[in-house]
């Protein structure tokens, strides 16, 4: 019972990341139509930022670790979502209007270009890092200990959730945002300034992919440049999952995904899990093409 | 006139039977309980305001839907029936022969002008390249097969005068001749049934007539194969339709409310309370009603 | 003549209507405070091992260097758009002059000097030469059309010297282990490229796995070879059968997927291949793949060892010449010229062939094709299947080829990389494929000694050249069927 609840942990906090992560891929979709490759890497970058806002910060000698985490969690959002508003800027905003081919592939040179990028200058080596947020919660007089650096993932997610939401239901930089996925042209013409709200997608979707990155290295505590092409994959499988173009979908895609896996290497085996996660992309792209919460598409003739 | 229909000399089986056709999309009902029937040597007219489900009725009858309820028969005048509603989308063009135009121009636009009339007969080709394994190996049979296929291209062009234009890309041709085209491209596919779903769109009054010449030609020639073709249309421009149809099918709100020739169905109250609202039933707006009267004249004409 | 005079009455007026000096320079400003955001974390701090663990080193030099490269070139750019484009261009010339000649606190400041300077200068001598700031999308997509439609119809002449030249290349004195190494890697992404423009350029199916077939066909025969001692020669067929029939059984449920849901799919695919053949060691070898994969004989008759197992003659003995390691790798050259030349045939004629036209029409549009009775996912599974065939031969070539194959031979780069030869080449473009294989792997392979950052040029250049040309190098169509031919129009006839 208690292994079952550690792997229910583990699920909801992997989850919780890939999630966050697919919350881009889910925005920039329903916003522009095009699949942002290279936000598997904006995500690893997130997690290279939070890692030299923490070596940077413990040089400059602030310990207390609350705070800590708070810079690094600034910092890692505010650095990592001017590369989102970079690579948006240089590689897609040319090519909003060419053939649909080029986007893409432009993303994924994105890809390979940020990847190299920081295997070179950081290093192709993965990085350690100790421990920050030590310690586990036991719960039901010690039959279950949860360890507080998933639950702060939790938290964090559910947090951010709350108020993404809020942003985009409620504030006017939302109801423009969803405007301009449902006509960008119309939204346009009402006085909407798309390219702006088209980088703020970008934007924001980043901050959440670092959110993610940071997430990650405080969970597994090493990361190396590689880590964005699975982390992305599997992401773009979990908003296909909920449904591409559906906030909540991209979510709940991302907690599935992620139960599957940890219920997976921890049933199963760890080996094959990412087989698993990839047959789900393709057996819901078969069979419910428009994931979980997504509006069925009738094919317009 | 009477509201009967005027061509049942012509053959006593209709080409295509629709028989209470029900298409609902979750809780919209786009076609409700609709019946007609279309005959080969005829255009019959599919009218209705915006939102009456012609294209609907349209995707069904060409394979895109499937509908929730109901029967489509196509009789060929070889004495073949084809049940619509249970073949894919592919096979209704390929077997059947059913061919259709789009109401948002859909052509191969990156390749010529005789590409398309080519890969229209696409079937008939691959069956002589021997799925292509001949074709590669350079067996003669292809080549007579497509020189085949030009002529009847050429003849086409010919028809619908693009002839000068073949070698262009499609997609440069001006607006009218790609409308012309998508009409010479479905006519390759030898159909017995061509469904056009608002050829006259976004045409000026020059390039109206010039189709409605070419849909009188279209359902007056005798094909090869010693039939005649039965044009289904679906149109906004009334001039057009008064003028060159020979049954009109009124729909409103997925619903067929007037059925029978030009002239019965202008004259069909619930027609005109259809397009004008339930209120006024007096004076029709101006070019509305130029259009209705100018149809008994040019009518007679056209058939 | 609209521009001329245009340029002709800005020049005459940059006096008048001068330089907004305040707005460029706020501009320029701008773009460097985004590059101090973007370098100051990951440019500006480096993570380094230490025995204590991980460290922390500061590089504000680079950071600096950096964002006054940003600041320079963003300014020289608005100045070249405002009628300064002499001016920016000497002085661009001067800073990369300055860079190379004069020594240089860090070899950063030197390439951020030659590199930005250069780039500058040549954007204000095309201005200079062409007298306009800035050609549109449009013109410059028209003018690269005009070469992409003279380098099509040169390709008439082009392609057969070009495949004289590779059937003589190992022949003449050129030709040493190193050049023929070359080739074999530059053809065998020939190969791949062609195989792989069956799908994306002719269909226009964004295949994203395409490494897939590429290793199924290496470990069809390596596997075939390793546990029944098949020869290479009966291999091949099997390899390229084998990948065939794993391109229907991938293809056959995803192909009605539309475009970019096609894409990731076809990627998960290639990965589950790939995992795998890396979780199943038993039968695979694992990570570790698979070596001592025989080397192909000279069609079964003549083994190209010095000393042949029992039962096979020595190719040298055979043709009484003297005994060559060479001559093995001048096989390979050749066979890989074959396959790729038989993909490249195909292609060709299979554009003219119903099949091939009903691809280029699902690409085009493929509703209309349904309402035409084309069936789309015959068609489809076609062209997934050919090209997974040929993916297959070319896998099984590579085997061969190294003797050893392993799962990291088939990551998702290689299939982007195959990807990037065929969009940059110019989809559907047969010659555009030769030209971006020696763009892509030529180049790279030139600067072996830039290792660390190739795959970062490769990236960037996908980028640019996307930005500069959307529909790649040489995109170009010529219709695979004419009517009047070049003469006027044919007097018709009713045919009926």
């Amino acid at each position: 019972m208690d292994y079952f609840i550690q792997q229910l942990i583990n699920g909801l906090s992997l989850g919780a990341i890939y999630g966050l992560i697919a919350i881009g891929y889910t925005m920039v979709y329903g916003i522009i139509g095009m699949i942002n490759f290279a936000h598997g890497e904006i995500y690893m970058i997130g997690a290279f930022v939070a890692l030299i806002t923490f070596l940077a910060i413990g040089a400059l000698g602030v310990t207390w670790v609350p705070l800590a985490l708070l810079i690094m969690l600034v910092a890692s959002m505010l650095f990592t979502s001017v590369y989102g508003w970079t690579v948006e800027r240089i590689a897609y905003r040319p090519l909003r209007s060419s053939p649909r081919l080029a986007p893409l592939i432009s993303a994924i040179g994105m890809s390979i270009f940020l990847q190299n990028y920081i295997q070179i200058l950081q290093g192709a080596r993965s990085k350690p890092l100790q421990p920050i947020l030590p310690g586990n919660l036991t719960l039901m007089d010690g039959a279950v200990s949860v360890s507080y650096v998933r639950l702060a993932t939790i938290i964090i997610t559910l947090v951010l959730m709350v108020g993404f939401t809020i942003l985009i239901n409620r504030t006017s930089l939302g109801r423009a945002q969803r405007a301009c996925e449902q006509d960008k042209k119309m939204a346009g013409l009402l006085g909407v300034n798309v390219d702006r709200v088209i980088s703020l997608t970008f934007v924001m979707g980043a901050a959440l992919a670092a959110v993610a990155g940071m997430m990650v290295l405080l969970i597994y505590g090493v990361i190396d440049f590689y880590i964005g092409f699975l982390a992305g994959v599997k992401s773009f499988t979990a908003a296909v999952l909920g449904g591409v173009g559906s906030l909540p979908g991209a979510m709940l895609g991302g907690v599935v995904i992620g139960l599957i896996e940890a219920f997976w290497s921890g049933y199963v085996g760890s080996e094959w899990k990412d087989v698993a996660t990839f047959s789900i992309l393709v057996l819901v792209l078969i069979f419910r093409p428009t994931g979980l919460l997504g509006r069925p598409e009738i094919e317009k003739v | 006139m009477s509201a009967v229909m005027p061509h049942t000399t012509m053959n006593d089986k209709p080409l295509l039977s629709v028989e209470h056709l029900t298409m609902r999309f979750g809780g919209l009902v786009a076609n409700n309980d609709v019946s007609f029937e279309a005959r080969a040597g005829e255009i019959t007219a599919l009218i209705g305001p915006n939102g009456a489900g012609k294209t609907t009725l349209f995707n069904c009858v060409t394979g895109f839907y499937t509908p929730t309820v109901g029967r489509l028969t196509l009789r060929h005048p070889a004495g073949k029936e084809f049940l619509l509603e249970r073949m894919p989308g592919y096979r209704i063009a390929q077997l059947a022969g059913v061919a259709r135009t789009f109401q948002n121009i859909r052509l191969f636009s990156g390749m010529s002008v005789l590409e398309n009339l080519i890969v229209a007969q696409h079937n008939k080709l691959m069956r002589a390249s021997g799925f292509a394994i001949g074709g590669l190996l350079g067996l003669p049979g292809f080549r007579k097969a497509e020189h085949e296929a030009v002529e009847l291209a050429k003849y086409w062009l010919d028809r619908v005068r693009l002839t000068e234009f073949a070698d262009w890309e499609a997609g440069n041709l001006p607006y009218g001749a790609q409308r012309r085209l998508e009409i010479a491209r479905a006519m390759c596919t030898e159909p017995v049934l061509l469904c056009l779903d608002e050829p006259a769109a976004g045409l000026n009054p020059r390039e109206s007539g010039e189709l409605a010449e070419i849909l009188t030609f279209i359902r007056d020639v005798q094909t090869p194969q010693g039939h005649r073709t039965g044009v289904l249309l679906i149109e906004h421009d009334m001039s057009v339709v008064m003028r060159i149809s020979d049954h009109v099918v009124v729909l409103d709100y997925g619903r067929k409310i007037s059925d029978g020739d030009p002239e019965h169905v202008k004259n069909d109250p619930a027609v005109i309370r259809a397009y004008l609202g339930e209120d006024e039933d007096e004076a029709l707006p101006p070019e509305v009603a130029a259009d209705l009267n100018l149809a008994p004249t040019t009518n007679q004409k056209g058939a | 003549m609209t521009t001329h005079s245009n340029t002709v009455s800005s020049a005459g007026s940059i006096k008048a209507r001068g330089v907004d000096w305040a707005a460029t320079i706020k501009d320029a400003g701008l773009a460097a405070f985004v590059a101090l955001l973007l370098t100051v974390p990951l440019v500006g701090l480096r993570t380094v091992d230490r025995p204590t663990g991980l460290g922390i080193e500061a590089r504000p030099e680079e950071v600096v260097a950096s964002i006054l490269l940003v600041f320079l070139g963003r300014l020289g750019l608005g100045l070249i758009r405002q009628g300064m484009a002499m001016p920016v261009l000497i002085l661009a010339l001067i800073c990369a002059g300055v860079g190379l000649v004069l020594p240089m606190p860090t070899q950063v400041l030197r390439l951020v000097l030659v590199l930005g300077g250069g780039v500058i200068a040549l954007r204000a001598a095309m201005t200079v030469a062409t007298g306009r700031s800035k050609l549109s999308q449009a013109d410059r997509d028209r003018r690269m059309d005009r070469i992409a439609a003279k380098v099509q119809h040169a390709s008439k002449y082009i392609g057969p010297v070009a495949v004289a030249f590779a059937v003589v290349l190992p022949f003449t004195p050129l030709a040493d282990r190193m050049i023929l190494d070359i080739g074999i890697l530059l053809l065998t992404y020939i190969m791949l490229g062609w195989g792989l423009n069956i799908v994306v350029g002719l269909a226009g199916l964004l295949d994203l796995g395409y490494v897939a077939f590429y290793a199924v066909g290496a470990y069809s025969y390596a596997l075939l070879a390793h546990y029944f001692g098949l020869s290479f020669w009966v291999c091949l067929p099997l390899a390229g059968l084998l990948a065939a029939c794993s391109g229907v059984l991938l293809g056959f449920p995803v192909l009605r997927l539309r475009g970019d849901y096609f894409a990731i799919v076809t990627l998960g695919f290639g990965e589950i291949i790939r995992i795998i053949l890396v979780n199943w060691y038993q039968f695979t070898g694992g990570p570790n793949g698979i070596s001592g994969i025989p080397r192909p004989s000279f069609f079964g008759i003549a083994d190209f060892s010095r000393t042949p197992a029992e039962g096979m003659a020595a190719f040298h003995e055979l043709f009484g010449l003297e005994f060559s390691p060479l001559h093995r790798i001048v096989f390979l050259y050749y066979l890989i010229l074959a396959l790729a030349l038989v993909v490249n045939l195909f292609t060709l004629r299979v554009r003219k062939l119903p099949l091939g036209r009903a691809w280029e029409a699902l690409r085009e549009d493929d509703i209309a094709c349904a309402s035409l009775g084309i069936n789309r996912t015959n068609m489809k599974l076609a062209a997934f299947a050919i090209a997974a065939m040929f993916g297959g031969f070319a896998g099984s070539f590579f085997a061969t080829r190294q003797g050893f194959i392993s799962p990291e031979s088939f990551t998702f780069i290689e299939s982007a990389i195959i990807l990037a030869i065929v969009v940059l080449g110019g989809m559907g473009s047969q010659i555009g494929v030769v030209v971006a294989t020696l763009l892509v792997i030529g180049l790279p392979e030139a600067f072996r000694e830039l290792a660390d950052y190739r795959m970062l040029a490769f990236g960037a250049g996908m980028v640019v050249i996307m930005l500069w040309r959307p529909r790649g190098l040489l995109a170009h169509r010529d219709p695979t069927i004419l009517l009047h031919g070049g003469k006027p129009p044919a007097a018709t006839g009713a045919a009926k």
